[in-house]
């Protein structure tokens, strides 16, 4: 019978062409898709049906790309975004829905979510939001928090404005239309089909000692196989690390693996070679040791010693105090302590790590995600014993970083293989490889005491958290620092002592994720001011504007701002809401017997940029010849819109729209170094830089025109024209010299934030601002299961000035929902959460609706006013609904996540 | 290697006397099963095979074909004892999977967890298996699933049919999954009840299956026999109804946990059934 005979071609219609492929049996067809046909805004997240991001239709019906085989759409009708957005009218009303409301972040879910969507709408025109919720249910975002997602759909007004971008004003993502059509391009979408790949040979145990058998035999005798790499193959220093005092993680481990998933060797092959290669095959010899799992093992003299020079496993640790803590809690009316813990969070960004590398005229070039291409550059240097000038790092689209992406991944393996083979490489990590080796939030144990005298006022604060630091440093010591400066919280605390520690385990790295462990003691903290509220008898909220930080009122470190502390604004600012809210549940859990309601309160500050350390920006600005006003953007855009907010800062600064703007991005080789994505730096940091370099750009050519200073600017072709109160005024651009960049005119501005040192009892001046916040929330608890469901969000954010309100909102969204997973359900296991199935991530029906309240407390030192913001947002976030679950129950959760298991378990003590 | 898509059921058996094969239809399960560097002797694709798509109705019951999505199912008019399924389908990862995956592929697949396992228990479903060796068996759902990821299916045998019975006049059903998170959850336990009752209220049938407490998913019989004759108000779920429940621990709950809320869990399946809503 002939349908005996197999399947070798197969012909279906793309997005209405008709296309014919001819693909290895079972392939799947989000690999057809972007490696066959081009269509790379097919995206791959989890190859796993976990995530959507490959959604794709199939006969009009949404399907995961990467669990439909390609021989299963003969004759078939696939559509993906890249097509839809081009001719389909409903595609291109929701492309501009989602610009309108901010649903594009990074943009690596968008195209599974809008191809999803654009499913529903066609059926359902005006949907509810239970009718979004359930289509797009599958499709999984780590930085919108989904509520923008859910606007675009139901057709909530837009929040964007028709505007030139002035600073405080809602202009639509610069980056808008290459994520809502696909075209954005990310780490995994650079490199040409065909070339090379590698795959990296990872540890299984969680420590081992191995052996390797004949690998050069091995690669030699298989077909397809070009090169291997390991340690031997490193020309310079085989390790990489973030901070320079502890630099300790090897990019192929030499005879010792010290966390599961670690690197020791990279194969280079064809696509189709790896397709048949089995791990197994892999001549090595693993002899597992024993490991030190979590951090009272590591610390017992018995357990190995991960690193030389740190005793006891012990890597580093932070310390401030001021006042005496003990005695004051000693004289405290009311004395409250607790013990709290958390586990590693994965950061789960929709893009796996991902690159491309070759070698052009000598030089080698990495295309990667990164949130830290000078850095990339500076580790590889070492790396590859070259000379910066031979290598080039030219950042792709980053699908969320979150902190993840400060550290290398792939970069290393990348330019070794472009290196040894003189051939272009590719690798994308797999999901599981991706949260195997990348690093992760620090787990905690903290123990915390806190009293007050009978009138409210703290008295005494006595602060200790161990942080399960894994097996190399990362950004560990920049946890171990900040905690014990912002244990405090936003509040006068006079007598206080604060020290943490950093412990090496066999666990994944733990560094840089949003808030860099500070989430984790506001959970101590916060948890704590409501029991000691609830035990002086006092309303948890003003007990909070009783404590709270103000002007003139030094910190915890010593340091008084004269200005700008915004905390009492935030808390205030929750006072309706927390009286209505706390009527409604009442009322409601009068009605009800195993629903109850409560609703939580936590507050939080962070200081941004750098702690204590030098930490730059520099903006490159220009005009050209030809009119072109150009702007040397390098501050990483991660998502969360420093494409946007930078150019709207540069062009009100310089005082054009930001249309007039011609952006380059981050480039190693042509774009100055913007300091990293990280510690909430880019909107106050590079963001003074871009301020300072469109000021300086506007005054030389205020000066080389002779006019006002309020002048006018617009720029013609070859020509700036002015206009003043004395008439119009034109620059002919043709006079000018261009220098090697063909700039005519340019200003190239630096911005450092003021800090100082912290001396041995932390007392100093950290952070030149800090941003506070302050959140509500109302939960539902169900207390027969043990299930907590959010019901509603108020966050109240100082932000100093809203640079753009649409992308505040946006960072808080996604920081509440990255806090709410947090809380509640996130917790990695290493072997057993390896993937988006058993780690658990929100979806689009975990979020409740998010009332943000903005505050404007301006700063002296942020441009216009603003403060940093990404990271504020998820430190209260799991706190406040902690503090709702005992609201709700009377049960308090000291460990995260409060998983319906734990919570019914607490429920249950109690009725026992 | 090679890839198959027959056009009739006889090919496909035919092809399944090969070893080696994988059998195929919305792959949701064989792709994150997918092990690095293994292939199949080839793939077997049961989605074009002419009638496996369809749900038909007859005296000996309703007829759901291999090729059968939740998708499918849930657009399929059935009368309110499949509520129960239909729930279920709606649990099913996200809309995307339940557009390609198989109400037959879930059975195959074999996860303590499988949505759609109590739902079909509770309905006393039986599996039509063929093979070109031995031609066509038909047994009980609970007789098919042998353990975690273990099946009565032979190597050459393809599952071609899940056949229901005729529920009772009047049967009601319902379904409940906890999970730690809205969408695209595995189950920490579910439950699906089968509900007929009297005038008076009183139940007169109860199949009661519960999931992922047990290797393969389980009716409670004790608990079925001693809701016979009795109101939802006279209910009261003991240790003993449960006792055949084996949970384990593991990253979604504990074993414990999983006994403890499991009782609620099917008094509001039961709840629920009997509800107008």
């Amino acid at each position: 019978m002939n349908e005996q005979v197999p399947i070798l071609s197969t012909r279906f219609t793309l997005d209405g062409k008709t296309v014919e492929v001819f693909p290895a049996p079972g392939a799947r067809l989000s690999e057809v898709l972007r490696e066959d046909l081009g269509a790379r805004d097919v995206k791959i997240g989890c190859n796993a049906g976990d995530c959507g991001a490959c959604t794709v239709l199939v006969d009009s019906a949404p399907v995961c790309a990467c669990l439909t085989p390609a021989q299963q759409v003969a004759d078939r009708q696939v559509e993906t975004l890249g097509g839809l957005y081009i001719s389909d009218p409903t595609t291109q009303a929701l492309a501009t829905r989602f610009q309108d409301m901010g649903a594009a972040q990074c943009g690596i879910c968008t195209p599974g979510m809008m191809v999803s969507a654009v499913a529903l709408l066609r059926e359902t025109p005006r949907p509810s939001v239970e009718q979004v919720q359930d289509a797009l249910g599958g499709v999984l975002c780590r930085c919108t928090g989904y509520r923008k997602i859910i606007d675009a759909l139901i057709g909530t007004a837009p929040d964007a404005q028709d505007v030139d971008g002035d600073v405080g004003t809602a202009l639509r993502h610069v980056d808008g239309p290459q994520k809502v059509s696909g075209a954005q391009l990310f780490g995994d979408d650079v490199a040409p089909p065909g070339t090379l790949e590698i795959f990296v040979i990872r540890a299984p145990h969680p420590r081992a000692a191995f052996e390797f058998g004949d690998v050069t035999g091995f690669v030699a005798s298989t077909p397809g196989f070009e090169a291997v790499l390991s340690a031997a193959d490193i020309p310079g220093r085989n390790l990489f690390g973030v901070i320079p005092q502890f630099v300790d993680q090897p990019v192929f481990a030499e005879t010792e693996t010290r966390f599961r998933g670690e690197a020791i060797a990279a194969l280079i092959a064809t696509p189709e070679a790896l397709a048949g290669f089995c791990v197994e095959d892999f001549p090595v010899t693993w002899r597992v040791l024993p490991p030190a799992q979590d951090i009272t093992a590591a610390q017992q003299p018995e357990a190995a010693q991960l690193h030389a020079g740190r005793a006891r496993n012990v890597m580093c640790g932070g310390f401030v105090a001021c006042g005496a803590a003990d005695d004051a809690l000693e004289t405290a009316d009311v004395v409250v302590e607790g013990h709290f813990q958390s586990g590693f969070v994965e950061h789960a960004y929709i893009e796996p790590e991902a690159g491309f590398a070759q070698v052009v005229e000598g030089k080698i070039e990495v295309h990667a995600c990164t949130q830290a291409p000078v850095m990339d550059l500076e580790a590889l240097e070492d790396i590859l014993a070259m000379d910066r000038s031979k290598i080039r790092v030219i950042p792709t689209a980053v699908g969320g970083g979150f902190g993840a992406k400060l550290d290398i991944s792939v970069q290393p393996y990348l330019a070794l293989a472009a290196l040894k083979t003189g051939k272009p490489v590719r690798l994308n990590y797999t999901r599981t490889e991706s949260m195997q080796s990348s690093t992760k939030r620090h787990p905690s144990d903290i123990r915390l005491k806190v009293g007050a005298t009978k009138e409210g006022h703290l008295s005494g604060f006595n602060f200790y958290g161990e942080f399960d630091t894994g097996a190399y440093a990362s950004w560990g010591p920049t946890v171990a620092n900040r905690v014990p400066v912002h244990a405090s919280g936003p509040y006068k605390i006079t007598d206080y002592r604060a020290e943490s520690k950093g412990i090496h385990t066999n666990n994944p790295p733990a560094g840089a994720f949003r808030g860099f462990g500070v989430p984790q003691s506001a959970i101590a903290q916060e948890s704590l001011f409501d029991v000691l509220a609830d035990k002086l008898g006092m309303d948890r909220l003003e007990f909070r504007i009783l404590n709270a930080l103000e002007n003139d009122v030094p910190t915890v470190c010593g340091q008084v701002f004269a200005q700008g502390v915004g905390i009492k604004q935030c808390l205030t600012g929750l006072r309706p809401a927390w009286a209505d809210e706390r009527a409604a549940t009442a009322s409601f859990n009068a009605a009800n017997a195993t629903l109850k309601r409560g609703v939580g309160l936590a507050a939080g500050w962070y200081g941004c940029g750098n702690t204590s350390l030098p930490n730059p920006s520099t903006i490159k600005s220009g005009v050209l010849a030809d009119g072109t006003l150009v702007l040397h953007q390098g501050a990483m855009d991660i998502g969360q819109g420093a494409n946007t907010v930078i150019s709207q800062i540069f062009a009100t600064a310089f005082g054009v729209p930001v249309a007039a703007i011609t952006r380059i991005g981050a480039d190693t080789d042509v774009t100055p170094d913007a300091g990293k994505t990280s510690a909430s730096r880019q909107t106050y940091v590079s963001g003074n830089a871009a301020r300072l370099s469109g000021e300086a750009l506007r005054a030389m050519i205020l000066e080389k025109m002779n006019v006002a200073q309020d002048a006018t600017l617009t720029l013609g072709q070859g020509v700036i024209h002015a206009r003043d109160a004395a008439g119009a005024h034109q620059l002919d651009l043709s006079n000018l010299v261009a220098d090697s960049d063909g700039f005519v005119l340019r200003a190239e501005e630096t911005y450092d934030p003021p800090t100082k040192p912290l001396d041995a009892n932390g007392q100093g001046a950290p952070y030149a601002q800090f941003g506070y916040a302050a959140h509500l929330v109302v939960v539902e608890v169900d207390t027969a299961l043990g299930t907590v469901k959010p019901i509603k969000f108020v966050a109240a954010h100082d932000v100093g000035r809203a640079i753009n309100p649409m992308l505040v909102e946006g960072q808080v969204h996604g920081g509440i929902a990255q806090g709410l997973g947090m809380a509640l359900m996130e917790e990695y296991i290493p072997g057993r959460t390896e993937n988006l199935h058993d780690y658990l991530i929100p979806t689009i029906g975990d979020v409740p609706p998010i009332e943000t309240i903005i505050i404007e407390e301006p700063d002296a030192h942020g441009p216009y006013g603003a403060k940093g913001l990404g990271e504020h947002v998820l430190i209260p976030t799991a706190p406040a609904l902690l503090n709702a679950i005992a609201d709700a129950t009377g049960v308090r959760i000291t460990q995260v996540p409060a998983t319906p298991a734990r919570v019914r378990a607490a429920i249950k003590a109690k009725q026992a | 290697m090679s890839y198959h898509r027959p056009l009739d059921l006889a090919s496909a058996v035919d092809l399944l006397s090969q070893p080696g094969g994988v059998i195929i239809a919305g792959g949701t399960d064989v792709y994150p099963a997918k092990q690095q560097g293994r292939q199949p002797a080839y793939y077997l694709d049961v989605t074009a095979i002419s009638g496996l798509r369809e749900i038909a109705h007859s005296n000996e019951g309703t007829r759901i074909g291999a090729a059968v999505t939740w998708s499918d199912l849930l657009r399929a008019d059935l009368p309110a004892a499949f509520d129960c399924l239909k729930a279920s389908a709606r649990e099913v990862g996200s809309v995307q999977i339940q557009n390609a995956a198989t109400l037959a592929g879930n059975l195959c697949n074999a996860s303590p967890a499988a949505d759609g396992v109590p739902p079909l228990l509770a309905l006393e479903a039986q599996v039509e298996l063929r093979s070109a060796a031995r031609g066509t068996r038909t047994l009980p759902l609970a007789d098919f699933l042998k353990g975690v990821r273990q099946t009565d299916r032979a190597a050459d045998e393809m599952l071609t049919a899940i056949i229901i019975p005729p529920t009772p006049s009047g049967a009601v059903s319902a379904f409940e999954k906890l999970g730690s998170r809205r969408y695209l959850v595995i189950s920490i336990t579910m439950s699906a009840a089968v509900l007929a009752v009297d005038g008076d209220g009183a139940i007169i049938h109860a199949r009661l299956a519960v999931g992922a407490c047990s290797p393969v998913a389980r009716r409670l019989l004790a608990l079925e026999k001693d809701v016979l004759g009795k109101t939802l108000a006279d209910i009261n779920i003991t240790p003993e109804h449960l006792a055949d429940l084996s949970p384990i621990d593991d990253v979604r709950g504990s074993a414990a946990y999983r006994l403890d809320v499991v009782a609620a869990q099917c008094e509001r399946a039961m709840r629920r059934a009997l509800s107008d809503e």
